[in-house]
């Protein structure tokens, strides 16, 4: 039996990183529930951003949070250009996957011929840098990760709560003929959506690049998961994902500690095909 | 067609299976199993998922079911090779009917949903693999498993097996695209609801096609262990198999059993020249854009018009035969309605989360007669249709036709007793001809075989005055046409019960008199008919009797006059006199 502070340690961990989880299920979710596109080609984003981060901080110098500042526009710009593209020509949600899959091939190709398959760890003085309240460790970057997160998800809620722009994207989800109709800008703002997406999957790609040892498919290993903190969370919800990820952050690391590591990836999974199967309805 | 490509394959076949004794270059042998590896791959994915529309992204699973049981039996258990290959397609098999039984029964999980769960099952499996004593984690090497032999040397073995796996695979596909099976899962490729209540038993082809499926992706599995003697989870259940599989297939076309054939081929071969020519990256690259390019530009794959004009090509000559040996079945006397109740329903409601859409109907209709069910919009006839085809399940009550209980029967069984139905927005089912799109009800609603089937889809097609465009996809045709083709797909089962679903909506005067008279033609045939109808001149002409419905509860019922002067009628279709 594992003695009660490493239980909390891990259930802390586990909170920590269920708020990457639900950062990274946030871009996902938001444009599968309000553009209809079930975007794969977010986690090749999110490791392109990893990579990138990598490359300024070792080879610049550059402090890798400035990173949280300077990806977010350049995704931005790269995430409309790609959705100005799919719009173009009319596809079904079931071909945006295959099409963002063979995006993800690309990127994939793309990383593994500058930065190589091998595994690549980015050293930081953030590395070691950790709070302690009462025994319980809180590293730096699963900490950063959490804290932009939670308030990414807090900014979302106002902006779909409160604001007009809000309100028609909500329109748009529901009926983009009628949206329009109204005389709302539905392709501009399909753009934006699809850009802000990106922008999150590059502020996720930094938080992985402290936190993980790098390699291009590992990327794969991320879909499941994140699917799972999607589908419970909710399409389109801006507090779901982060609530979800919370949830499946935790049960795995409770997991990890009475079971085994290795048999981690399968709470997720296991979620995802009961989410799947008995609600199918709430997707 | 069917004869001469099932003999086109087993020639072909032959011919590839003496290579290796003409001293076939070793780069070529090689080669060319890695091209039918893929190929079995693709082509048994195909004729399930790309059939039915289930895109499966877990045809990695059962392959890696396949290769861990010759990993475990032949590899920990040291069994010889042969019947753990037979094994290892049942056991993968056996898991695709496992999950398929689960996933079949939720209504929702279809299209993107059911490529994410088989996504999803893909890594519990290898979780498991990878945890248990199957692998364990270091992998399992093959190296002391002895190899059968058929050909001249053990490389020339493996080209043998999977050569024959892949003739295998491909007569299983040609079966598949020319049965009854086969068309039944096209059926719900396009509408799957509308298949259910036209007759096909959707969940059971379903089993039948994943089963087959599986069991071939098993059996390559089995081959390509012994073939690379290591076998490793990350390797076995990576993201590849699915991708490959899925690329090759859309690239070649889902419609045509050959297209992944094709795309197996293509896709092979430009892996197989970056590989050699040292830029595997490159290739990788080339093919995302392929994938890109394709969804973009060709979305139905190379095979893509192709299969298309050989469905047209195959119903326009069915119909060139049936054209001369086909004789119109003489008039029958008019027939007049009978005393004797047809369908019978007690207490019968359906109730949506609260709104209740039907109230405790007792509604007789009576064997050879025409009821006309009216109502307000939002009065739930178009529910009751509904209800009685099976479509929804009844909340409570009770529903008899000739004398038994069908309450609890599902769409396609209903079908088959002898209710069909029409849509009100005609639902053909796009991909397949018109001819198709008949003869698929005649022969599952009808119990026949394809060939029964295709006389009395043609019979019905006459009817109706389609005939001509037997050869026709739906497409092409224009609203009265389409009403007309769901009039001879439900014809063309010899219904005993006839559902029209506001037919006459959105025709004009002269299309409304050419129904009305093929309607009154069908019942001169024996076809009791209910139908909707808001046209009120066809309801006078037509109907013998009348029901209405109002808020889900039966109003009014009787002969048409006596009905129209009813007051509480008169208050539902015009609203209360203003005081």
């Amino acid at each position: 039996m594992p003695s009660l502070n490493l239980l909390i340690q891990s259930a802390v961990s586990g909170v920590l990183l269920g708020g990457l989880y639900g950062l990274i299920g946030l871009g996902l979710g938001l444009s599968w529930g309000f553009l209809g596109q079930i975007n794969l080609s977010h986690f090749a984003f999110v490791f392109l951003s990893a990579y990138l981060s990598f490359d300024l901080v070792n080879k610049l110098g550059i402090d890798p949070l400035i990173c949280l500042v300077i990806f977010p526009p350049i995704f931005f710009v790269i995430g409309v250009c790609l959705h100005w593209l799919i719009r173009r020509f009319k596809i079904t949600p079931f071909n945006s996957l295959l099409l963002t899959f063979g995006l993800t091939v690309i990127v994939e190709a793309f990383i593994q011929w500058i930065w190589t398959a091998d595994f690549v760890k980015l050293q930081t003085h953030y590395g070691d840098k950790k709070a302690e309240i009462f025994g319980i460790y809180l590293p730096f970057a699963e900490t950063m990760a959490f804290v932009i997160a939670v308030i990414v998800a807090v900014m979302v809620h106002i902006v779909m709560k409160y604001t007009d722009l809000g309100k028609a994207v909500r329109a748009i989800a529901q009926d983009p003929k009628m949206a329009t109709a109204f005389g709302i800008p539905q392709k501009r703002i399909s753009l934006g959506i699809a850009g802000v997406c990106t922008a999150l999957a590059a502020l996720a790609g930094v938080c992985v690049a402290l936190i993980y040892t790098l390699n291009p498919s590992q990327m794969y290993t991320w879909i499941g998961v994140i699917f799972a903190v999607v589908m419970l969370g909710g399409l389109g919800s801006s507090f779901g994902p982060l609530i979800a990820g919370i949830v499946i952050g935790v049960s795995e690391a409770i997991t990890m500690v009475f079971v085994n590591p290795s048999w981690a990836p399968i709470v997720s999974f296991s979620l995802l095909i009961a989410l799947l199967l008995f609600r199918p309805g709430k997707l | 067609m069917k004869q001469s490509s099932y003999s086109l394959v087993v020639l072909a076949g032959a011919l590839f299976a003496m290579l290796p004794w003409l001293n076939m270059p070793a780069f070529w042998q090689s080669f060319l199993y890695i091209v039918f590896y893929w190929s079995v791959l693709a082509v048994s994915w195909n004729l399930f998922s790309g059939v039915s529309g289930y895109f499966s992204f877990g045809h990695g699973a059962f392959f890696g079911i396949g290769m861990y049981t010759v990993a475990y039996f032949c590899g920990h258990l040291e069994m010889p090779f042969l019947p753990i290959l037979i094994l290892a397609g049942f056991l993968a098999g056996l898991f695709g009917l496992g999950i398929g039984a689960l996933v079949f029964r939720v209504h929702n999980v279809r299209g993107e949903l059911f490529a994410l769960l088989t996504l999803a099952v893909t890594f519990v499996i290898a979780t498991i693999v990878l945890n248990t004593p199957i692998d364990g984690g270091p992998g399992v090497y093959l190296n002391s498993v002895a190899i059968p032999k058929f050909g001249p040397n053990a490389a020339a073995t493996f080209y043998l097996m999977m050569l024959a796996l892949l003739i295998v695979t491909m007569l299983a596909a040609i079966w598949i695209y020319s049965s009854k099976l086969g068309l039944g899962l096209s059926a719900i490729h396009d509408d799957e609801d509308a298949a259910e209540v036209m007759g096909v038993p959707t969940y059971r082809s379903k089993l039948v096609g994943l089963f087959i499926s599986t069991y071939l992706a098993g059996m390559a599995g089995a081959i390509q262990a012994l073939f690379v003697s290591y076998v490793t989870a990350n390797e076995t259940f990576s993201i590849t198999v699915p991708l490959f599989v899925v690329l090759m297939s859309v690239l070649g076309g889902t419609r045509h059993w050959a297209g992944p054939l094709l795309g197996a081929i293509v896709i092979t071969g430009i892996q197989y020249f970056f590989t050699v020519g040292d830029s595997a990256l490159m290739g990788k690259m080339i093919l995302g854009l392929i994938l890109i390019a394709v969804i973009l530009f060709i979305p139905n794959g190379l095979l893509g018009n192709f299969a298309r004009s050989r469905a047209k090509k195959n119903s326009q000559k069915i119909v060139e035969t049936l054209k001369n040996i086909y004789t119109q079945s003489p008039m029958k006397e008019v027939q007049q309605p009978t005393s004797q109740v047809l369908l019978q329903t007690h207490g019968l409601s359906k109730s949506f989360s609260g709104v209740k859409a039907l109230q405790n109907l007792d509604l007789e209709i009576y064997q050879g007669e025409i009821l006309g069910l009216l109502g307000p919009n939002g009065s739930g006839k178009s529910t009751f249709i509904n209800v009685i085809s099976g479509h929804f399940a009844a909340t409570s009550g009770q529903k008899i036709f000739q004398g038994e209980d069908i309450t609890g029967l599902s769409a396609h069984e209903i079908a088959v007793k002898g209710i069909t139905r029409t849509y009100q927005t005609p639902r053909p089912f796009n991909e397949l001809t018109v001819l198709d799109n008949t003869r698929l009800v005649a022969s599952y609603a009808g119990n026949t075989s394809l060939e029964e089937a295709s006389e009395l889809a043609y019979a019905a097609l006459t009817q109706v005055g389609l005939e001509n465009k037997a050869d026709a996809l739906p497409s092409d045709l224009n609203l009265h046409q389409r009403k007309f083709l769901e009039f001879a797909r439900a014809l063309a089962a010899k219904p005993k019960l006839l559902m029209l679903d506001e037919v006459l909506s959105g025709l004009t005067p002269s299309e409304i008199q050419s129904s009305v008279e093929l309607i009154q033609k069908i019942r001169s045939q024996g076809t009791t008919i209910l139908f909707v109808e808001h046209v009120m001149s066809a309801v006078m002409a037509l109907a013998d009797r009348i029901a209405v419905l109002n808020h889900g509860q039966l109003i009014a019922k009787g002969l048409p006059t006596e009905v129209m002067r009813n007051p509480e009628v008169m208050v539902a279709y015009l609203g209360k006199k203003a005081d």
